[in-house]
């Protein structure tokens, strides 16, 4: 067991490692001053010092990119069972959804700005960018189940309840979490995105401002601490979603199962 | 007379592709036969299959069900074992039932008698992907008699399998047929299965698929090893065959089987 998750998580840790070694030897070495850019040692403590600035920052992008990607899973997910379940609901809303998806969030912000207060705004765009790859995702899955066991069903006079909850949504379940995985990064980056452009200040700031903040005030250790945070935010969404897939599907389906080779 | 469980007269299938799958069939179904439909692949074999379960309506012609309460439950075996992939082998089988809104607990005793039938009672926990090809094969077929059908519907069940597995289920099948009492329909274009399983066998033709010949065989033989090997059996396979390769010859305008 332990040799296993060395070989899987050796080469990772070491290969970080090692990049944030160089990242420091160059620095320190080329001279290079903390303006221009900051050594990972410099930046570990100011992720220290400005913490309590900093992590409430945090505490509001989280809040904004959780509360997005659950609204765009439970609206996504819905909303695809619903096309999958009658045709003219598709082909009445896809162009919505798909005009909401081709829409920058740079050019709708403005307007959600004028429409609504600035924490509701961002968390609309975020919301927009999670959830048409979860839409799209379960969409396909829900179209791809096997018609032989479609007509199994039939045979069997099963409701189209049944048929829903027994075989069209255990056969989308993959599909629905490769969706959520690409949707909860994407949510991240609609948080601050949104963020930055709707400029919001004071308690609500996220993450975002204080990069701009840090900016304008040529504090770049700060502004690398807040990306840092934001990469590791991602980096962590993206392997809890992933360790989910792999506990939900690790008994039947092939993208998660453990082959003995 | 022996009971008539399903009627086709005159049945005609075309697809929207403005294929003719099926034309001018008559065929019936009889109570306790074990039915094959022998042909060469594209000769709407499991056409009429999907007909007679239900599953498609004839363009042409129309199917008769003149006791339809003796066939209210219909098993139906596809040519892939066609499980569910994120459900255990129990409640794969569980499913016919779970459709009627039976419970597991009360379903439980029912599930397990239909997975000894087919000998994977140690099989119940297991997923479909850790089984075998035929074992999964068994667990479908598990599935289709859990509701001990009147009627058993089996698109060439084992034509993906090995042939000694082939062999094995052959004769479980028998097995099951005579426990049961089930009517079975088998589609087919191995010459050997449909002489070794059936008690009437009809030889059909493509384009458009139609029958060309029935065979009878005497219900009385013994299907087991020994009539594998008896001249009898020989001989009907010899008979099929060659009604199979008029079949195939003769296609309505010359062209060549697929």
């Amino acid at each position: 067991m332990i040799s296993k998750s060395l070989t899987r998580y050796g080469p990772p840790v070491i290969v970080s490692l090692v990049a944030l070694g160089a990242w420091e030897a160059i620095v320190r070495l080329a001279d290079i001053p903390p303006y221009q850019l900051p050594a990972p040692s410099l930046i570990a403590v100011t992720l220290y010092v400005d913490r309590a600035t900093l992590f409430a920052s945090l505490l509001v992008t989280l809040k904004i990119t959780f509360g997005a990607l659950a609204i765009a899973v439970f609206g996504g997910a819905l909303l695809a069972v619903l096309f999958a379940r009658w045709t003219w609901v598709e082909r009445s809303f896809l162009p919505f959804a798909v005009i909401l998806q081709v829409t920058p969030i740079i050019a709708i912000a403005p307007l959600l700005l004028v429409w609504l207060d600035a924490g509701t705004a961002v968390l609309v765009c975020a919301f927009r960018v999670a959830f048409f790859p979860i839409l799209a995702n379960t969409g396909v899955g829900l179209a791809s189940t096997n018609h032989n066991l479609v007509d199994l069903f039939r045979l069997h006079h099963a409701s189209p309840w049944q048929e829903l909850i027994f075989l069209r949504i255990p056969a989308a379940l993959p599909y629905f979490m490769a969706g959520l995985r690409i949707g909860g990064g994407l949510a991240l980056i609609g948080a601050i995105a949104a963020e930055l452009a709707a400029g919001a200040a004071g308690q609500s700031a996220g993450l975002a401002f204080r990069i701009v903040e840090a900016g304008y005030r040529v504090n770049i250790p700060r502004m690398f601490a807040a990306l840092a945070l934001i990469s590791l935010t991602g980096l962590t969404i993206f392997a809890v979603l992933s360790a989910l897939s792999t506990l939900l599907l690790k008994r039947w389906h092939e993208s998660a199962i453990d082959r003995e080779t | 007379m022996t009971q008539i469980l399903v009627a086709l007269r005159g049945v005609g299938k075309s697809f929207k592709n403005g294929t003719l799958a099926l034309s001018g069939l008559d065929l019936d179904v009889k109570a306790g036969e074990f039915l094959t439909l022998l042909g060469p692949s594209g000769c709407g074999k499991s056409t009429i299959l999907r007909l007679i379960a239900g599953l498609e309506k004839p363009t042409a012609g129309y199917i008769e069900r003149p006791c339809p309460e003796l066939i209210s439950e219909v098993g139906f075996v596809f040519q892939e074992p066609t499980l569910m992939p994120w459900a255990s082998v129990f409640d794969n089988v569980y499913l016919p039932l779970r459709l009627k809104k039976e419970s597991r607990a009360k379903a439980k005793s029912r599930v397990e008698a239909s997975l000894s039938l087919v000998g994977l009672s140690a099989f119940t926990k297991a997923y479909p992907r850790e089984l075998s090809g035929g074992m999964r094969m068994r667990v479908s077929i598990a599935r289709a008699l859990v509701l001990k059908p009147a009627l058993l519907l089996l698109d060439e069940p084992f034509a993906a399998l090995d042939e000694i597995t082939r062999f094995r289920l052959n004769d479980d099948l028998i097995r099951l047929k005579q426990e049961l009492g089930t009517t079975v329909v088998f589609v087919t274009h191995s010459v050997y299965e449909s002489v070794y399983l059936s008690t009437r066998i009809a030889v059909m033709a493509p384009r458009p698929g139609r029958i060309v010949k029935e065979i009878t065989i005497p219900t009385d033989l013994p299907r087991n090893e020994a009539f594998r090997m008896s001249p009898a059996y020989g001989a009907l396979c010899v008979e099929a065959s060659k009604s199979l390769q008029a079949a195939m010859t003769q296609g309505a305008y010359g062209e060549e089987a697929r």
